[in-house]
């Protein structure tokens, strides 16, 4: 088609546009060939028969309906895979006449069909049937509320089926977190996972529930603070995760009911410290999780992170507009309000998260949660087990997006 | 049980009242049964007899020294002021009652035994609440207003009095919010809203007690020998909008502030009453814990919270499900799916026997 080449002078340059005397060239490139005139009746809808033919490869007979069942009428739709013949005609023939009206009403069943069978196939493999109805199922389930949640309000489908399914990806590609000492976790029982804080936003709880279930196929219920519990939407998917407020009455409830608790010590003090400052722990708040896991005789196992200080480098912070909102700090890393959203970007960097031995809390006495002495060594412990893990694991490291 | 035992209730105006009155009056244990009220009940009361009495004047303690009452079951802390008036007086019903009635116990020498029904909303709802509360635990934000503030001015007065006669067995049953075809209570007509509006980015966990359950809850309670406080609830949590999408009606999510704003629309059309202590429950929730309930008092509710909640979507006019319609006529042509949902989890309450 050489005349295509040819920009008629009005088109401004942009082929496509025509010039209300000829097709233009998109169009003219739709038309079957032999004729550019408009005496050309219009295209006959393509006959079923092609796409079907394909969809024949198809392992079974049993084809799903149209995918628009409210506006095209359902067709028996074996028949239409066995012989493109059975098409009836009449239906094709109506739904060309409309086809000024509706651009989809030209396209025959088949090809929705074909269409349908494809977008399956490419989404749920060559088992696509089980797997949709599976989907559908829930699908279902979800929209007539037909699940469980427990008592702090943890989703568990949604959670490893969504939330899991959302974060996984930045886990293994954004971040390419290594895990280490993954045995470290018990498989069954309660026991208390007390890690290190940093990054601006909680990206390494997050990271850390992804890894811990990925590894170990458990589910980290971590201990949240109130503020998450307060703000609205962030609140409610924090329970549907899994989380609850972090408190001695929900820490040791969840422990006596066998979980796997998740703990950062630390809180805002060590997510929101300066950059300057990374990888130097924080308080250890008061030591209320020691408490909690001595009355309940779990283990806690201590969790290093690295690579989460570098994903969001605070440099700044603006302390009166922070309590202005009631928030504990108003974040500015080098990209930070700068760019704006893009700013929300974290920085790729290595991820490292060691779990260390765990440390046996039931061999102390009965009344060993009510020694303070104690409760501040065992914390001391905790704190410093991190804290040397830490340096061992950044001489390790390349470099921080390594 | 001792046999001749004669029972006061009060508040046997209200349907939950009248329908346990009944049911106690027939209990072989139960000798006889006085209703007490100030206006006479709508329906049949059966085999109680009904003394109008106001239990906000003396008048009260003479009922029970000329019945010679040894059982008194108090009922009449009400969360709807309905036909009684204003919240003014439902104050006085709630807390000026409960004086009065209490004083009356303490000067009755064959008085054994107090059943106080009390409500959940005790323990108020807020932002730092534990996930369940048990029995010992106080509120986190005591409630300034309001039926939770009425609960808990009651719930004083009534350990002030165990205090005080500790010859008295005092059980305080701390229910979690009825539901029930008849029940009326500020949560029932916000879910029968047609169009029901939400706190927009929450999500609260409920947990409901069937009416037949409450009913079977105070009569175990008069019968038991065992005092104290106890929650009352049945099994598991649904969550908010898992209860929306199970009545199949529409939700419309309002930011925090509009919320409170539609409750005074709303209270002066008169199609619910969204109180400040109502719009915390829907806005963080709340969840008790019910060990005590079965350890100690022995008592097993028939109705789990999900149960209670679809007897009680029964009752409603059926809504939507057209999604699900549709959902299900595309899994009609598939080939059926084993069930692979994740197990059940954890029912509140019920945690220690698992794993």
């Amino acid at each position: 088609m050489a005349d295509a080449d040819i920009i008629p002078i009005g088109t401004r340059g942009q082929p496509g546009r025509g010039t209300g005397t000829r097709p233009s060239s998109a169009a003219r490139g739709l038309a079957p060939k032999g004729g550019t005139t408009k005496k050309t009746p219009p295209a006959k809808p393509a006959p079923a028969n092609k796409p079907v033919a394909e969809a024949d490869t198809s392992s079974s007979d049993d084809v799903l309906a149209p995918t628009r069942p409210d506006d095209q009428p359902v067709i028996a739709t074996s028949s239409l895979l066995d012989d493109a013949a059975d098409v009836p005609t009449g239906l094709t023939a109506a739904r060309t006449d409309e086809r000024s009206t509706n651009p989809l009403a030209g396209i025959p069943i088949g090809d929705w069909l074909a269409a349908f069978q494809h977008a399956s196939r490419e989404m749920f493999g060559d088992q696509w049937e089980p797997h949709l109805a599976r989907f559908l199922a829930f699908l279902r389930r979800r929209l007539t509320g037909d699940y469980t949640v427990d008592e702090y309000g943890f989703d568990e489908e949604v959670t490893t089926r969504f939330f899991m399914a959302a974060l996984r990806p930045i886990a293994d590609k954004w971040f390419r977190i290594e895990v280490r000492g993954a045995e470290n976790i018990p498989a069954t029982g309660g026991a208390l996972v007390v890690s290190n804080h940093s990054g601006t936003i909680p990206m390494d709880g997050l990271m850390t529930i992804v890894s811990i279930h990925d590894q170990t196929g458990r589910h980290l219920r971590p201990l949240g603070a109130d503020l998450v519990f307060r703000l609205p939407v962030v609140g409610a998917l924090a329970r549907k995760g899994g989380a609850t407020l972090a408190c001695t009455e929900d820490a040791e409830r969840m422990l006596r009911g066998g979980e796997l608790v998740g703990v950062w010590p630390e809180g805002f003090k060590g997510i929101g410290k300066p950059f300057s400052d990374r990888y130097k722990l924080q308080r250890f708040g008061r030591g209320g999780f020691v408490s909690a896991a001595l009355r309940t005789g779990v283990p806690i196992v201590p969790l290093s992170v690295v690579g989460a200080e570098e994903i969001y480098p605070l440099v700044g912070n603006i302390p009166s507009l922070a309590r202005l909102i009631g928030v504990p700090y108003i974040p500015i890393t080098p990209f930070f309000p700068l760019l704006g959203p893009l700013g929300l970007v974290p920085l790729p960097s290595k991820w490292l998260l060691e779990f260390g031995e765990p440390i046996r809390t039931d061999e102390y006495d009965a009344g060993a949660a009510e020694d303070p002495m104690l409760v501040f060594n065992v914390t001391d412990q905790v704190r410093e087990t991190i804290q040397q893990t830490l340096y061992s694991l950044l001489m390790q490291r390349q470099s921080v997006f390594k | 049980m001792s046999t001749g035992r004669t029972v006061l209730v009060t508040g046997v105006s209200r349907d939950l009242g009248r329908t346990f009155a009944r049911t106690l009056a027939t209990d072989p244990g139960v000798d006889r049964v006085i209703g007490v009220d100030v206006i006479p009940p709508r329906g049949d009361l059966g085999d109680v007899t009904f003394v109008r009495a106001d239990i906000r004047n003396p008048v009260i303690a003479k009922v029970i020294a000329k019945e010679d009452v040894d059982t008194v079951v108090h009922m009449s802390v009400i969360a709807t002021p309905g036909s009684a008036g204003a919240r003014g007086t439902m104050k006085e019903l709630n807390v000026m009652g409960t004086m009065q009635l209490l004083a009356a116990c303490q000067k009755a020498e064959q008085v054994r035994q107090l059943v106080v029904k009390s409500s959940t909303i005790a323990y108020g709802a807020s932002s730092r609440d534990p996930a369940m509360f048990t029995e010992d635990m106080e509120p986190r934000r005591p409630p300034r207003t309001g039926y939770a503030k009425d609960v808990n001015e009651v719930e004083r007065y009534v350990r002030g009095f165990a205090r005080r006669r500790p010859d008295v067995q005092v059980t305080l049953l701390r229910c979690a919010n009825v539901l029930g075809p008849r029940v009326v209570s500020p949560l029932a007509s916000y879910l029968r809203m047609p169009v029901i509006p939400t706190v927009l980015g929450f999500d609260p966990r409920l947990q409901f007690l069937h009416e037949s359950d409450l009913n079977r809850a105070l009569r175990h309670a008069v019968l038991s020998d065992q005092g104290g406080t106890f929650n009352v609830a049945g099994d598991g949590l649904v969550m908010l909008s898992q209860a929306l999408r199970r009545m199949g009606r529409t939700s419309v999510p309002l930011p925090g502030i509009a919320f409170g704003g539609l409750g005074s629309v709303l209270k002066s059309a008169r199609v619910a009453d969204l109180s400040p202590e109502l719009i915390a429950f829907l806005t963080y929730g709340r969840g008790v814990d019910t060990t005590r309930m079965r350890t100690e008092l022995g008592f097993e509710p028939q109705y789990s919270t999900a149960e209670a909640l679809a007897e009680f979507i029964a009752t409603l006019p059926p809504a939507g499900g057209r999604a699900d319609r549709v959902l299900g006529a595309l899994a009609d042509h598939l080939p059926p799916v084993d069930e692979d949902r994740p197990a059940q989890l954890t029912l509140a309450g019920d945690h220690h026997g698992r794993r």
